[in-house]
């Protein structure tokens, strides 16, 4: 082994964004045929490490070799060229075009434009052979097959171009159980022909069984390199993860329980594949935290009780069950802050104000009329409640930073009396500073009695934030207490191996 | 940061779709990369900052400007038929028959305009009056008298326009297709109705042939029913919350759901106005024409969306003005004038019209570039 240099040696990799510093110095080393796993909280600072791999970021600091040789990935075809491949969760395949046209997409077999087909078929069949599955043809449409098959035609993509590394991010996520156990099976086959593989999941169990070593980020800082996967203890790894060098402030949290009547009350809630048979209640003044994985379930939950997502079960809204469907959720006093929040919640060429007033309009209408005034004054007076910068409420909302996007989406909720607040994510994309006053609103408006809904991917947040708090695994809530009785490493736990206390 | 993607993620990233365009610089990508919001913001909030404080707000003196660079079109056209047609094209008469012709596509364009902004379009907008004016006009309705067949003419426009309503809300057909069928099929009943004759307005109707023919201070009663339709479209689109909602459908469907707006149910109620619209442009087309026609409105779609489109208004939905695109089809309107004044080739006013429509888009894209 120590002959053989590393495949891939990354050393002291600094990446700075405006205000963030998300890679502090990080250290990877990968050796040939192996599964090298990388873990780490949301926010460690992963994701940018795989972009930096793939040549879609530019590390400001720090050194990569690559077979032994320095390397530059200044785009992602130069990367793809040095013989990197990146499998991103999201896959990116056209569904339109046959799978042998995915695979060679912008490196088909031809001359002078013309493809050869018959060659890219046949290569295809090769690819596909080598990842023991011929069954999938080269023919066939991409937008006709299973997850799983796509993932082998990401796979196989990967492999028609010359490559010593594969990197995968969470690719078990979109899996049913069997269908990992076949990714798994691939991935050993490749690592067999000498390929190397980083490895990217949430899941510990998935770590254990294919993994062969780890290594754990914090903070955008390597805490650990090249554990070996099997034999380290959990407790180790999840200690690991945990105990943030970034504190955040939490506003003091209401010293006995809420005692206020139930605002929500969720009996036998599912939607199909994702929640099943949820039961949960929300008493005014109080915040209710969901801890779980992307893909646990947690945010379709939180649709679901919106009336945006089909589901079967009892939502009921102060005593009198809701209908499905934004409109009458709205109406009868819930208000959502999405994840998503310039895909779901913004309209960017539009003011701060118009932005404030959307949900609450028929406040200042009088047969559909609008009263510009009572509107505007109402729209300054939230900027100004919520300390939302600049104050300008003719600005264009794009403009704002994210924590005062976040702001303004809060205060499109609090124009009339909300019963509900359903929050998700509610400081993705927002610097520290910025979190710490959302965190203080969001006490603030549940002090006055209204209830809140939270979700979101960060523990310490959750545990920081909530006065009880609902883990979420597989679609189910798997445990729920007091936020005071419980510790960002026995959430962990939970929600990442599913032992519940 | 954070490197959560659930399956709401309805973009994908862009470092994935990378491969694809190799010739994208990285850094732009990393500007937009779902995992780094903050350095996106602060970036922006930033360049922002260090432009001058601008008292009202960007937004509305752009709006202004946007109007002005219109103006000055047609300020520049006027010039132009005051050079080459000095005794005809300054003349009453001539000036009356602009408005009268913009008066019959104007009111369909502030259908349009609605529809636009709120993210759809309209293609049968010509089939629709045709129907409409071929319905209002057969032996059956005219028997009932004038007022009788200007409600027939606008029931049917808003009927057909529900129809599409129907299929695009609720029927998930995409805009284009639903009203392409429309168009096509309400030209052939138009035909199929009138036995592709022209049908002439009766004896005892000629109340409808009189808004064309009576003036009041010097223009044609249709005139002030097209100033009409277009005040009180740009009343609802500016201070009503269906004009609100309107911008907020276009804008972000996704957005308008969640901020608990019946996004379906208010697309469907902007078909059947642009329907409405159509019905009404039907019975000015009957009193210039004093007939109703399954060949009326023949590509008045195209006329009406250019006029939309150079009006500033996005085809993507979310933004555009009711003046702007009146703007918009008055600059046509013009040009079309001067072309007959001048006795030149219609062909070569097609190939004016095609320039015009692409250097308004382009000098709206610079503005709009210069603006972020």
């Amino acid at each position: 082994m120590v002959a053989d240099p590393p495949l891939l040696l990354m050393r002291g990799i600094v990446k700075q964004f405006p205000g963030v510093r998300a890679l502090d110095g990080v250290d990877l080393e990968v050796r040939r045929g192996e599964v090298h796993c990388l873990l780490g909280q949301n926010g460690a600072g992963k994701s940018t490490l795989i972009k930096i791999l793939a040549g879609a970021h530019q590390p400001d600091e720090g050194v990569i070799t690559l077979g032994g040789e320095e390397v530059r990935l200044v785009t992602p075809t130069a990367a793809i060229k040095l013989g990197v491949s990146t499998i991103y969760q999201e896959l990116d395949l056209v569904d339109g075009l046959s799978v042998a046209e995915n695979i060679f997409l912008g490196h088909e077999p031809g001359r002078l434009g013309f493809i050869r087909q018959s060659d890219a078929n046949r290569a295809t069949r090769e690819l596909m052979g080598r990842l023991g599955h011929p069954e999938i043809r080269p023919t066939t449409e991409v937008g006709r097959l299973s997850p799983a098959a796509k993932q082998v035609v990401s796979m196989a993509r990967a492999l028609s171009h010359d490559t010593r590394l594969i990197i995968m991010d969470e690719p078990s996520a979109a899996l049913a159980h069997d269908e990992v156990a076949n990714l798994f099976r691939i991935v050993r086959e490749l690592t067999a022909q000498g390929v190397a593989v980083v490895y990217i999941s949430h899941r510990l169990e998935e770590i254990r069984e294919i993994g062969d070593r780890v290594t754990v980020l914090k903070d955008g800082r390597t805490v650990a390199v090249g554990l070996p996967a099997k034999e380290t203890p959990t407790s180790e790894i999840v200690s690991l993860m945990t105990g943030r060098t970034v504190e955040y402030v939490f506003p003091p949290r209401r010293p006995e329980p809420a005692t206020g009547p139930e605002v929500l009350r969720v009996e036998g809630l599912t939607v199909p594949g994702v929640v099943s048979d949820v039961s949960f209640t929300v008493r005014a003044g109080e915040i209710v935290g969901l801890a779980g994985l992307v893909g646990s379930g947690r945010s379709e939950i939180i649709e679901a009780v919106y009336g945006a997502r089909r589901s079967s079960g009892k939502i009921v809204l102060e005593g009198r069950p809701v209908r499905r469907g934004t409109a009458d959720t709205v109406r009868r006093g819930m208000g959502l802050a999405p994840e998503e929040r310039k895909a779901q919640a913004l309209l960017l060429d539009q003011s701060v104000a118009r932005n404030i007033t959307l949900a609450g309009l028929g406040r200042y209408a009088r047969f559909g009329w609008i009263d510009r005034r009572r509107e505007a004054a109402e729209a300054r007076a939230l900027i100004e409640t919520l300390d939302i910068r600049p104050g300008d409420p003719d600005r264009p909302v794009k403009t704002l930073s994210g924590g005062n996007q976040q702001k303004a989406v809060l205060a499109r909720w609090l124009v009339d009396d909300r019963k509900l607040l359903l929050l998700d994510e509610p400081t993705r994309g927002v610097d520290v500073g910025a979190r710490a006053e959302l965190y203080a609103v969001i006490r603030k408006l549940a002090d006055q009695g209204i209830g809140v809904l939270l979700v979101s991917s960060e523990v310490p947040e959750v545990l920081g934030l909530a006065d009880r708090v609902l883990v979420v695994r597989e679609g189910r809530i798997i445990h729920q207490s007091a936020a005071d009785d419980l510790d960002e490493h026995q959430v962990l736990d939970m929600i990442m191996e599913g032992s519940a206390l | 940061m954070t490197e959560a993607r659930g399956p709401k993620a309805h973009e994908r990233s862009p470092a994935g779709a990378e491969p694809v365009d190799p010739a994208r610089p990285a850094d732009q990508a990393s500007a937009e990369a779902p995992d780094a919001p903050p350095a996106d913001e602060h970036l922006r909030v930033e360049a922002q900052s260090r432009k001058p404080a601008a008292p009202p707000s960007p937004l509305a003196r752009f709006g202004q400007a946007r109007h002005l660079g219109l103006v000055l079109a047609l300020v520049l056209l006027a010039i132009v038929g005051l050079i080459t047609q000095p005794e005809s094209f300054a003349t009453t008469s001539n000036l009356v028959n602009i408005l009268s012709l913009a008066s019959t596509i104007g009111v369909i364009t502030v259908g349009m305009t609605f529809v636009i902004i709120g993210g759809g379009i309209d293609l049968s907008v010509g089939a629709l009056m045709a129907l409409a004016s071929v319905w209002a006009t057969t032996l059956a309705t005219q028997s009932y008298g004038p007022f009788v067949m200007i409600l027939c003419a606008v029931l049917v426009g808003t009927g057909a326009g529900l129809v599409n309503g129907l299929l695009i809300s609720y029927g998930r057909m995409v805009p284009f297709i639903a009203t392409l069928a429309m168009l096509v099929a309400a030209r052939g009943l138009a035909q199929r109705m009138s036995d592709r004759k022209t049908q002439l307005i009766q004896q005892g109707n000629e109340l409808i042939v009189e808004l064309s023919t009576t003036r009041v201070l010097g223009l044609p009663v249709l005139v002030y029913i097209f100033i009409l339709v277009v005040a009180v479209g740009w009343v609802v689109l500016n201070r009503t919350t269906f004009g609100r909602r309107t911008y907020a459908v276009g804008g972000n469907p996704e957005a308008a759901r969640l901020a608990g707006i019946d996004v379906r149910r208010h697309t469907l109620m902007l078909y059947a106005l642009s329907g409405l619209c159509c019905g009404i442009a039907a019975v000015l087309i009957m009193a210039r024409t004093t007939t109703g026609s399954s060949t009326h409105g023949d590509l008045y779609e195209l006329d009406a969306i250019a006029a939309v489109i150079i009006g500033g208004t996005l085809l993507t939905g979310g933004r555009g003005t009711i003046i702007g695109s009146i703007l918009g089809l008055l600059i046509f309107t013009v040009i079309t004038n001067l072309f007959i004044l001048n006795g030149l080739n219609t062909s070569d006013q097609l190939i004016a019209k095609g320039l015009i429509i692409v250097v308004a888009v382009l000098l709206q894209r610079r503005s709009l570039e210069s603006r972020t």
